[in-house]
């Protein structure tokens, strides 16, 4: 089965429609959002529609940071524009968007696959898997053989073998790698709505479970258009700006 | 009949393993053992063999990510010259890759036999560095070349056909993670063929593959080792520093271009061995174009002060910048620039000239093969036009190099160095278009640049050798026009 993991959306609702249309073209027969569904992007209403409409399709959907901070306030760790955001955010859902989002599970296990917005140890304390320590750390809070997260937003893909070593990847975008059942693998796909590798094409990955296979993808879409609707409703300049440089 | 060391339960001839039947073990070695196989289903379109990894003690790390790696990265190759991949088994149930068995023999077969003829020499390195660019180019370094590990398939009339690389438990793929890059705390190969930054811990460099094929090809010029077979880490660091008896010192007719050739692999510095495999197998396959520097006539290896100076530098020493197989493939192409020096008009051999020019500035690294043909009647071959013959070819090799002097003078092709990167041939044949498709071909050439015949007249009456070389031949073409 052709499993399509997408995270960080961010409210970019061009982005999200060029990964979709993408990920049908590339067979996708299920969806794994990996969490940040708003926050930073234009489109938070479009956005959660379609993930709550995929959930009802079978999809899984977990919570991210951006989305607990629309549903229970901002952390304090939360940077100045990324707390703007979140008023204006909160003020443009209705209720049943803000109770999908406030729905949402923090951790979903399929089979041995785990998913999960930041990491698998401490997935309340949004703890960025930003190296092989924390990548290990995550990978041996579980049994699952794959972890998929987000949080990250550059793509990624680390594994752990049974002697403990630890490797990490930096992929190359529609390569498929068949990902060894010796080991345990952490996987990023990397952002759809606010991609930060200096590539402004959006991210997700497809994971075929038969095969344990995964692809990861980088999908070009009009990131002007989503830039000027941020300008359009006020929100910060910068994060237009970030979306031309994907920086 | 397995070791008493293998921890699963031993294997025995009429098993069945993921669908496939075992008939006959034909190899126990180290670290695997093969098996003739054929599928349940008996649909088989392939001979095929099964590789069972050998697991010592359950856990250890070589053998298993090894297999890992191979398991990796064997199906995601294709072509000749790897063997096809079938089938892989889990190590959840019992490890295996099932893929095509391949007919002929392995190099190691002859090591014993060497010193071989210099013929047998070159053919044999010919053959394995296109090989080794078939395989560069699918974004992979082998990291493990040796004798052992590569197999020619049966050719015409008794021959050897195409080399085939075995085993790919050390390999490196440019696109997939790297699952041995840290696993373990000493260098990873074969201790006699293993290159200096490989012994650095580089596992990126497909200028690797090319010293050991160096080390293979002394060993079978010369029946010695070039770097002996050390068992300690200070002794595999000698070849950053210390370089190896020159082959003509125990082989005085080893002619001193391919003892170019094969101290230019041995190199420790990759920057200054060939750029690519594909130029290696020009080197060979021209032997009248390659460049003699001092070390084609060195009989001698470097004296004491020398060496001590590169001991120095080799202690502190980082490898440099870093290349992917398939990028150093890309930034050493080999251009093929079909001029027809003798009926071309003045203006296309100058459009023909600048456009060359611009294909090769883009490319520091790049080979420009100057061609030109000349045509030869089908029936001719007894007719005493000897002395006519060679005087023309001379007259023709002449006007080429007059045509490239700009080239030449002005991309610095020239330098009296090591790096020729222009040659010169005047091939004779009676179908031009086929004569320069077939030099592409045996050449790995990646870039033809041709002039089109101008008159249409011409061109309807003689056919357009351009157009056939556009249609036949498997690279990049360009056509020059003359604007006039």
């Amino acid at each position: 089965m052709n499993l399509a993991l997408i995270t960080d959306l961010h409210a970019n609702r061009e982005a999200v429609e060029s990964v979709m249309a993408h990920a049908e073209r590339e067979g996708a027969q299920r969806y794994a959002f990996l969490g940040d569904f708003v926050g930073y992007g234009a489109d938070p209403g479009w956005v959660v529609d379609l993930v709550r409409a995929e959930v009802k399709r079978g999809a899984i959907a977990v919570m991210g940071n951006h989305d607990a901070a629309v549903v229970k306030g901002p952390t304090p760790t939360m940077t100045a524009p990324a707390r703007q955001v979140v008023g204006w955010t909160r003020d443009q859902l209705n209720g049943a968007q803000r109770d999908f989002l406030a729905s949402l599970p923090l951790v979903m296990t399929d089979a041995d696959r785990l998913f999960v917005h930041a990491n698998a140890f401490a997935p309340t304390e949004w703890a960025y898997v930003l190296g092989r320590m924390e990548a290990i750390r995550s990978l041996h809070s579980t049994h699952c053989r794959f972890t998929f997260c987000g949080h990250v937003h550059e793509p990624k893909l680390f594994h752990l073998a049974p002697t403990g070593k630890a490797g990490d990847f930096t992929p190359v975008p529609g390569v498929p790698i068949a990902l060894s059942p010796q080991r345990q693998w952490l996987a990023i796909p990397g952002s759809a709505g606010q991609p930060r590798d200096g590539n402004p094409a959006a991210c997700y990955a497809m994971f075929d479970t038969g095969s344990a296979t995964l692809t990861f993808h980088r999908v070009p879409y009009d990131h002007e258009a989503a830039g000027v609707k941020i300008r359009a409703a006020g929100l910060p300049q910068s994060l237009a700006e970030r979306l031309v440089d994907g920086e | 009949m397995a070791s008493d060391a293998s921890t699963v339960a031993p294997l025995s001839a009429g098993q069945i393993i993921e669908g496939f039947r075992l008939e006959e073990r034909t190899h126990q070695g180290g670290m695997a053992s093969l098996w003739r196989v054929s599928s349940v289903a008996g649909n088989d379109a392939l001979p095929l063999i099964m590789k069972v990894p050998r697991l010592r003690g359950g856990d250890d790390p070589t053998t298993v990510v090894g297999f890992e790696v191979e398991q990796m990265i064997l199906p995601t190759l294709s072509g000749p010259h790897v063997p096809k991949f079938v089938a892989r088994g889990d190590f959840a149930q019992q490890p295996c890759i099932v893929m095509e068995r391949i007919a002929g023999s392995s190099l190691r077969e002859r090591l014993d036999a060497a010193p071989l003829t210099i013929a047998e020499v070159v053919k044999i390195g010919t053959k394995i560095a296109i090989a080794l660019h078939d395989l560069h180019r699918q974004h992979v370094v082998h990291l493990d070349v040796k004798p052992s590990n590569v197999m020619f398939r049966p050719g015409p009339d008794g021959q050897i056909g195409d080399a085939v690389l075995i085993d790919f438990g050390l390999a490196r793929h440019a696109h997939l993670p790297d699952l041995l890059e840290e696993e373990f705390e000493l260098p990873m190969g074969t201790a006699p063929y293993m290159s200096p930054e490989q012994v650095q811990f580089v596992r990126s460099d497909p200028r690797s593959d090319l010293f050991a094929l160096g080390v293979t090809l002394y060993h079978l010029a010369t029946g010695a080792r070039a770097f002996g077979n050390p068992s300690s880490v200070a002794g595999l660091r000698r070849r950053l520093y210390r370089d190896p008896v020159p082959p003509r010192a125990l082989r005085p007719d080893c002619p001193p271009w391919l003892q170019e050739i094969i101290l230019r692999c041995l190199d420790a510095d990759p920057n200054r061995r060939h750029q690519s495999a594909a130029q290696l197998a020009f080197d060979l396959q021209n032997p009248d174009q390659v460049v003699l520097t001092d070390r084609a006539e060195r009989r001698s290896r470097h004296g004491a002060l020398r060496t001590l100076r590169r001991w120095f530098a080799a202690l502190g020493a980082q490898p440099r910048e870093r290349w992917t197989p398939s990028q150093l493939a890309a930034r050493s192409p080999i251009v093929l620039a079909a001029v027809d020096v003798a009926a071309a008009t003045p203006a296309l051999l100058q459009a023909q000239c600048q456009t060359v020019q611009r294909v090769m500035q883009t490319e520091p690294g790049a080979r420009l093969a100057c061609v030109a043909v000349m045509k030869t009647h089908r029936i001719a071959m007894d007719e005493p036009m000897e002395s006519d013959g060679s005087s023309k070819h001379v007259n023709l090799l002449v006007q080429l190099k007059h045509w490239a002097r700009p080239l030449v003078q002005s991309l610095a092709l020239e330098r009296r160095d090591e790096d020729a990167r222009v040659t010169f041939h005047v091939l004779e044949a009676a179908d031009v278009a086929a004569a320069i498709i077939e030099f592409a071909r045996k050449n790995q050439v990646d870039h033809i640049v041709i002039g089109a015949r101008s008159s249409s007249m011409l061109r309807r009456y003689l056919g357009s050798v351009s157009t056939q070389v556009v249609a036949e031949s498997g690279c990049n073409v360009t056509v020059v026009r003359a604007t006039e």
